[in-house]
């Protein structure tokens, strides 16, 4: 793999990640973090949509108008959320996964980080980096999501993953952790650490 | 009576920002100064009472299971609906504002398109949806008062940034970092509304 190549991969990760760098995607991020499994199905969902809607307005880059190009943008990421969302109801029952968590399935059709990646990288490069592209950036916001999730389900609900971690301690859940606000107060303590390992970051 | 207090509840304790996050992104960009953020705020409030109604209506009349045609569910279709009739409202708001406020316009800039990807303007047709309101008279009066959350939280937050602008923040917190945990801040002063009912 050349190096280009893997510079698309891992920036989106660290070095320029959606949510901590780029601000995109606060929305929808931060209301299904109360447990892991919540932050685990929507980084899939995001990974998904973004990979492979990335991938199909890449392939059409040339023969989309310019002045319509955000109508058939959002047209492919409802049709790929559309389609993830059928997905996640048929395993509902199953996997009793949250009925709220449906509202926020339908917001990554708003989420900017899908639409950004498309406008600022589909549309002027090839497929398969496109692809990888979409991919890591949903990785990037899948792994701030999941580490905002293992602090607010341990420390609020004392498990992870639903499997009890500190209860046998005798550890009494913190219900503060679990409201909405504590979600904001992570985030900025995890800009603040990124921030203090790379320098560059930060603002004047 | 059920409309002040669906009014009051979707201001206060329901509040787009402060308890649901939705339409963060240009929550976060666009409140540095009061000017600018109360422009935004009056845009999203415009754009949230001429779409929830009609979605309402789109979803009453023809989304809804058995709606349109006996024994046909068309909501898987609500997302591209949904989305589609806010993209066009917002491209109308644009050519108005164009035209009749240009310095309005200009201060908006890229942030009056960028309203039809704002999460809180769909996240507010979704959750009508969950909420099964009875008459179009509801859903006006909720997008009205999630609207007026909205404005009121990012007015809040630019005065606050104004003045934080003076303040002295450790380097790695400056600027996005602070920001986050300000609205962490005011949000857990916003919850002291939960649980009211009038």
């Amino acid at each position: 793999m050349d190096a280009k190549l893997k510079e698309t991969i891992l920036n989106p990760i660290f070095k320029g990640n959606p949510i901590t760098v780029l601000v995109l995607g606060i929305c929808s991020s931060l209301a299904v973090t109360v447990t892991m499994k919540g932050a685990l199905v929507m980084a899939l969902s995001v990974i998904v949509v973004c990979g492979i809607s990335s991938l199909i307005l890449s392939l059409l880059r040339n023969t989309i108008p310019g002045r319509v190009r955000i109508i058939v943008q959002l047209v492919v990421v409802a049709m790929m959320v559309i389609l993830v969302d059928q997905i996640l109801k048929s395993f509902e029952a199953t996997y009793a996964i949250d009925k709220q968590l449906s509202v926020y399935i339908g917001l990554i059709i708003t989420n900017c980080i899908v639409m950004g990646r498309i406008e600022a990288f589909a549309l002027g490069n090839k497929p398969w980096p496109s692809f990888l592209d979409g991919v890591a950036n949903g990785a990037g916001y899948g792994l701030i999501l999941l580490i905002v999730a293992f602090f607010r389900e341990l420390l609020g609900s004392g498990t992870l993953f639903g499997v009890d971690v500190l209860g046998w301690l005798g550890y009494t859940p913190n219900n503060l952790v679990i409201l909405p606000p504590f979600a904001l107060i992570l985030l900025g303590c995890i800009v603040w650490v990124q921030r203090s390992v790379q320098k560059d970051l930060q603002e004047k | 009576m059920e409309y002040i207090s669906l009014f009051v509840k979707s201001i206060f304790v329901d509040n787009m920002i402060f308890a649901y996050f939705l339409g963060m992104c240009s929550y976060l960009a666009v409140s540095k100064n009061v000017k600018t953020a109360a422009g935004l705020g009056v845009a999203v409030i415009f754009v949230l009472l001429v779409t929830l109604p009609i979605n309402y209506l789109l979803n009453k009349y023809v989304l809804a299971p058995d709606a349109l045609i006996k024994g046909v569910d068309l909501s898987f279709l609500s997302f591209i609906i949904f989305i589609a009739v806010i993209a066009a409202i917002v491209q109308i708001v644009e050519m108005v504002v164009e035209k009749f406020s240009p310095s309005l316009y200009s201060a908006l800039g890229i942030f009056l398109p960028l309203i039809a990807v704002n999460c809180a303007i769909l996240g507010d047709s979704l959750f009508m949806q969950q909420k099964d309101f009875v008459n179009i008279g509801e859903s006006a009066v909720y997008a009205l008062g999630s609207g007026i959350g909205w404005f009121l939280a990012i007015v809040s937050l630019a005065a606050i940034r104004e003045k934080m602008a003076y303040s002295n923040v450790p380097a790695p917190l400056k600027g996005l970092g602070i920001t986050f945990i300000t609205v962490g801040l005011m949000a857990i002063a916003m919850m002291t509304f939960m649980g009211i009912s009038l």
